[in-house]
């Protein structure tokens, strides 16, 4: 498999994350279709990694994984931040910063 | 061979892309997630990048997974399924209008990009490449200052979920409080009986003074009530 076709399925692993952040209303599946885009980011990198024959595509595609995992926790616990004060979750109702 | 285990895992990373955007359910998205996850470790497995599969598994399907289907389980989210996904016709269209541009533009950079080395296998490998030697010797050595800023990023946002996810200010108004529909009997206690409440925020503060003509009929009459009920 020449590393083309992990190129253009880390491609379409983007655009399908992106659709659904831009589709989906609810804070939780948002998150979820950032970690795909992050993930279609990882296999590109390790894709090109493959190709130089080098290591340093990998250490990019763990300090992907690093940002990922904060993400994920900042991102949850602003969900159940909104979730203890009783705001609905859903992007659209949550306009305002303000507390 | 390789082809066919390529097809096959990229296959079941795509679908299980598309589950993640399409499912209603945060839950069923979650699963889905996994599904890909996995998919997509093994596709790592085929660029011979063994660390990153493993830690691909354990890191993200294992732990960051599980702390999505505590949050979804505390959360639920599965209250109003049918408005999860309506984000109205015009809007998905949009959407999927701009996703597609993405991919177009995405696909013209591949295309259009002249490092001819991306229509091969790849160079030669070395026999160490991808293991855990590898990975550890370059992020000790060539890439120490990533490795130390990602650990800084790590303890930041620890902090930072504390910080957001804790209780400020002790327990909400009506957090605390177990309400009928909890299972347990709301008996109202007429004021300054000494409750909990009172000695905290100061006599009168929260509650009203007392009436004497009042005090003690009006309030006990619900769970006289209840009592007649029970029997």
């Amino acid at each position: 498999m020449t590393v083309n076709w992990y190129l253009i399925v880390s491609a379409m692993i983007f655009t399908i994350g992106a659709a659904g952040v831009m589709i989906r209303r609810n804070p939780l599946v948002i998150l979820l279709c950032l970690e795909l885009m992050l993930n279609a980011g990882n296999l590109a990198l390790i894709g090109f990694s493959r190709m130089w024959g080098t290591g340093a595509g990998e250490i990019f595609a763990i300090v992907v994984m690093v940002i990922a995992a904060c993400e994920v926790a900042i991102g949850l616990g602003i969900i159940v931040a909104l979730y203890r004060r009783r705001l609905p979750v859903d992007v659209d109702e949550l306009r305002e910063l303000h507390g | 061979m390789t082809f066919l285990f390529f097809f096959i895992f990229a296959g079941f990373a795509l679908a299980g892309a598309v589950g993640v955007v399409v499912l209603r359910n945060p839950f069923y998205c979650v699963l889905s997630l996994i599904m890909h996850l996995f998919a997509l470790a093994l596709l790592f497995l085929l660029l011979e990048a063994q660390f990153v599969a493993v830690a691909q598994i354990v890191v993200y399907a294992g732990a960051v997974m599980v702390l999505y289907v505590f949050v979804v389980a505390y959360v639920g989210g599965g209250d109003k399924p049918d408005q999860l996904w309506s984000a109205g016709p015009r809007q998905k269209a949009v959407a999927i209008g701009f996703a597609a541009l993405i991919f177009v533009e995405l696909a013209i950079a591949l295309l259009g990009t002249a490092l001819s080395a991306l229509g091969t296998e790849g160079a030669k490998l070395s026999a160490t490449y991808g293991t855990p030697a590898e990975i550890g010797q370059l992020l000790l050595t060539d890439y120490l200052l990533a490795f130390e800023l990602a650990s800084m990023l790590l303890l930041v946002a620890a902090i930072g979920a504390v910080a957001l996810a804790g209780r400020r200010g002790g327990i909400a108004e009506d957090e605390g409080n177990l309400s009928p529909r909890h299972g347990v009997v709301h008996t109202p206690s007429p004021a300054a009986t000494g409750s909990m409440a009172e000695g905290v925020s100061g006599y009168g503060v929260t509650t009203p003074l007392p009436d004497p003509q009042f005090e003690g009929r009006e309030l006990q009459q619900p769970a006289r009530a209840a009592a007649e009920d029970d029997r």
